[in-house]
């Protein structure tokens, strides 16, 4: 895997082998040096042109478990507004010789753009509306570490599906996995022809009940351009998963950040099925997992990732990671 | 003014009942003589064509283009524009106001014209704006751009957003003249939408552009024209409910035309999948039920002529986000060889609805149709339908290489484009052969 653009680039067994690479990293971060020398000398640069504190320190951290150098370029819109193209911006920044670039960009399709533009190797931290596979990724592998695998799950994604690319990588992730998905959400929220991603659609949470696994997504509150629905208040009334509707047996996860009391209620996000924080954990695992496979990972097996022979952790279980994209 | 034998092509004039070999003696610039093959002579002086085994159709007609001047010269001027339609096989194209600045004003329209009869390789029809700056406010002068030579009018890019506003525009139509042409999207329906609203624009996380925001508003205007009737033009259809609407408009009588490009004919939405933003238009590319319905609508007549929308952007316009991109696709050099690659071909439609298709765009906004008929000008394209050529290999005629069909290979090549009574265009290998 020369790149991560995108869920739909991968099948079941490069998901698995990313986590469990993800699930050998793990070990890194209950050390007292929580490093390992695997991406010594090589350079990430995180370049976001949207607003992120969570992901972009979560790739940060994982870069430099990694040993990598990291180098953050917050492209604010008004970079943007000074008239420079993504390409232009791309080629300026390639004369810095990153090895792996993470961009996040408010326009579908841009990691895949970049990534003809620049022989560093692309991670989609997110791409407009359309895809957040790291997040997908780090999800999955949280329900793998509770529940061993994901076949036969029932999930339900609730809430904002049409904003969401949080919604659309893990609709093709959780499938892949061999879960079934269901969305639900106000009418106004949930796209036409969401469907054909081979979701259930649904409207209310009357059946909620049978779902194993809650997937509650953000209100988004800086997309209010228009009114979506009649108010929060409204939606929470229909929407929001608390007290009354969790299930003893069923999972809570949440991208974060969290609206308390919007599509989460307070008590729910503070009960042990909540596992909002785990998620947060295995965000940095699972880049790590993803900044190795890009940067170290499609070297032949057997061969020793990197210069540092035997300093880094190949994953016992891993397989050759030779896909090609 | 060319003197021209063309012996022994196929010649395909619907119109003219013509669906022959014949040889074509042009002189000074007007058909003098069609007659079986091998009968006519070539006077001293002429250049004589070998027809054999080649097809002879009327020029085609472009009732929507757009040519970028003034303002957007980077992406098309009226040479390179002109260029690209010669090379396309038409003779005449009609021109969008939606440059920089507009053209909303007699003087505006003037020096546009006297540019084109200097700069332009085929003649060029101007259709200038409704409302001052397709602002959709106020009218433009209509009558006095009438009189500067004004085909007709329309805010193409943009719909009249108002029915008071079209409303007004309709009932000026009856001083004036001139029919009025419209884009149909309703924005408080398409928004920002970027491509088609359906199972792709879920699945890449775009926002849609229903189909509902363009036949809202045909079913709207057709009933505004009815009511007032008044002449208008449905441009570049992309829904199958606004087939439908046209159709039930012209059973009730109204007077409405309408056109189809041949990218709508030939893609759909999933060829937006990859993200190209060549591939990117307004009105989007839709399902393939819309598409069969744009080809029943020309086979029935409901569709009564194929518009290119030639909307030239720069490279570095379109080589962004798909989001960002400018919408437009180049068509002029690619419609026919399109059309006939992806519908006559396979035998979806007949050769000669087709080429009548292609003619008849001018007509409906009083221009000559072109024809193959003894005393007319000429107006002729020489098309070697067995000939493949892959678009863009060699480059376009066009300044701007934002062409949807770019890359593909399709049958239907144009060798030699006469319009009115000029050589616009001789395809290179055939020139050389013909020296």
């Amino acid at each position: 895997m020369s790149h991560l653009l995108s869920i739909e680039d991968l099948d079941r067994a490069a998901i698995e082998r990313i986590c469990d690479r993800a699930a050998s990293f793990s070990e890194v971060a209950e050390r007292e040096i929580k490093k390992v020398p695997a991406l010594r000398g090589r350079t990430v640069l995180n370049l976001f042109y949207e607003a992120s504190t969570r992901t972009r320190s979560s790739f940060e951290l994982a870069a430099k478990r990694l040993s990598a150098d990291v180098v953050n370029f917050a492209a604010s819109g008004s970079s943007v507004e000074k008239g420079e193209s993504l390409k232009d911006t791309i080629l300026t920044l390639g004369a810095h010789k990153p090895d792996a670039i993470v961009i996040r960009t408010p326009w579908a399709g841009s990691a895949e753009l970049v990534s003809r533009w620049t022989p560093a190797a692309i991670i989609n931290a997110g791409d407009g509306k359309r895809e957040h596979p790291t997040q997908a990724l780090l999800d999955v592998h949280t329900l793998r570490s509770m529940r061993g695998s994901l076949d036969g799950l029932s999930i339900w994604i609730v809430g904002d599906v049409l904003h969401s690319r949080v919604a659309r990588s893990n609709i093709l992730a959780f499938q892949k996995m061999g879960a079934r998905v269901t969305v639900c959400g106000p009418p106004t929220l949930i796209p036409r022809g969401i469907e054909a991603l081979g979701c259930a659609v649904r409207f209310t949470l009357d059946e909620l009940p049978e779902a194993d696994v809650i997937y509650a997504l953000r209100m988004q509150h800086e997309r209010t351009d228009q009114a979506w629905v009649p108010s929060l208040r409204e939606y929470a009334a229909v929407y929001q998963v608390n007290g009354r509707r969790l299930r003893s047996h069923q999972v809570l996860m949440h991208p974060g950040p969290v609206n308390r009391g919007v599509e989460l209620s307070g008590e729910v996000v503070d009960s042990p099925q909540a596992v909002i924080t785990a998620q947060v954990e295995a965000g940095v695992v699972v880049r790590m997992a993803v900044l190795y496979e890009v940067l170290a990972g499609h070297r032949a097996p057997g061969a020793s990732p990197g210069d540092d022979a035997g300093a880094a952790p190949p994953p016992a279980s891993s397989p050759a990671a030779g896909v090609a994209r | 003014m060319v003197d021209l034998l063309v012996r022994g092509a196929h010649v395909v004039d619907p119109r003219a009942g013509i669906d022959a070999p014949h040889d074509v003696l042009i002189r000074e610039g007007e058909i003098c003589e069609v007659g079986a093959p091998g009968s006519l002579e070539a006077p001293p002086g002429a250049e004589v064509v070998d027809g054999a085994g080649r097809h002879l159709f009327p020029a085609f007609v472009d009732p929507h283009v757009h040519l970028r001047v003034p303002g957007q010269e980077h992406k098309e001027d009226l040479g390179t524009g002109t260029r690209a339609a010669a090379a396309g096989g038409y003779c005449t194209v009609v021109a969008m106001p939606n440059t920089n600045p507009v053209v909303d004003s007699a003087p505006g329209l003037r020096s546009l014209r006297d540019a084109a009869a200097r700069d332009a390789r085929v003649p060029v029809g101007f259709m200038p704006a409704i409302t001052r700056g397709l602002a959709g406010q106020e009218l433009t002068e209509m009558a006095e751009l009438r009189e500067q030579g004004a085909l007709g009018f329309t805010d193409d890019g943009r719909p009249v957003v108002s029915a008071g506003m079209l409303r007004k525009a309709l009932q000026y139509q009856r001083l004036c003249g001139g029919v009025i042409a419209l884009h149909e999207e309703d924005p408080s329906l398409s928004g920002a939408g970027v491509m088609h609203e359906g199972a792709i624009s879920a699945l890449l996380g775009l926002t849609g552009i229903p189909s509902v925001s363009e036949s809202t508003l045909v079913a709207r205007d057709c009933a505004l024209a009815g009511y007032e009737e008044a002449r208008v033009h449905m441009q570049h259809l992309s829904a199958q409910e606004s087939v439908l609407a046209v159709a039930t408009a012209k059973a009730q009588g109204v007077q409405v035309s309408c056109e189809a490009s041949p990218h709508h004919l030939l893609l759909t939405h999933e060829a937006v999948r990859t993200l190209d933003t060549s591939m990117k238009m307004n009105p989007p590319l839709r399902t393939e039920e819309d598409r069969q319905a744009l080809i029943d609508g020309l086979r029935d007549g409901t569709i009564d002529c194929i518009a290119t929308d030639h909307a030239p952007h720069a490279r570095d316009e379109k080589e962004v986000p798909f989001e960002q991109a400018p919408m437009g696709t180049t068509g002029l050099e690619t419609a026919f060889a399109a059309v006939y690659s992806g519908l006559v071909e396979p035998g979806v439609l007949p050769l000669g609805l087709v080429v009548e298709k292609l003619t008849s765009g001018g007509g409906l906004f009083g221009l000559p149709v072109p024809r193959i008929i003894r005393g007319k000008p000429a107006n002729v394209v020489l098309v070697d339908l067995t000939a493949d050529w892959e678009v863009g290999a060699e480059g376009y005629a066009s300044r701007s290489e934002n062409c949807c069909f770019g890359g593909r290979t399709l049958r239907g090549r144009v060798l030699l484009t006469v319009a009115a009574g000029s050589v616009a265009y001789r395809e290179r290998a055939f020139a050389l052969s013909l020296a």
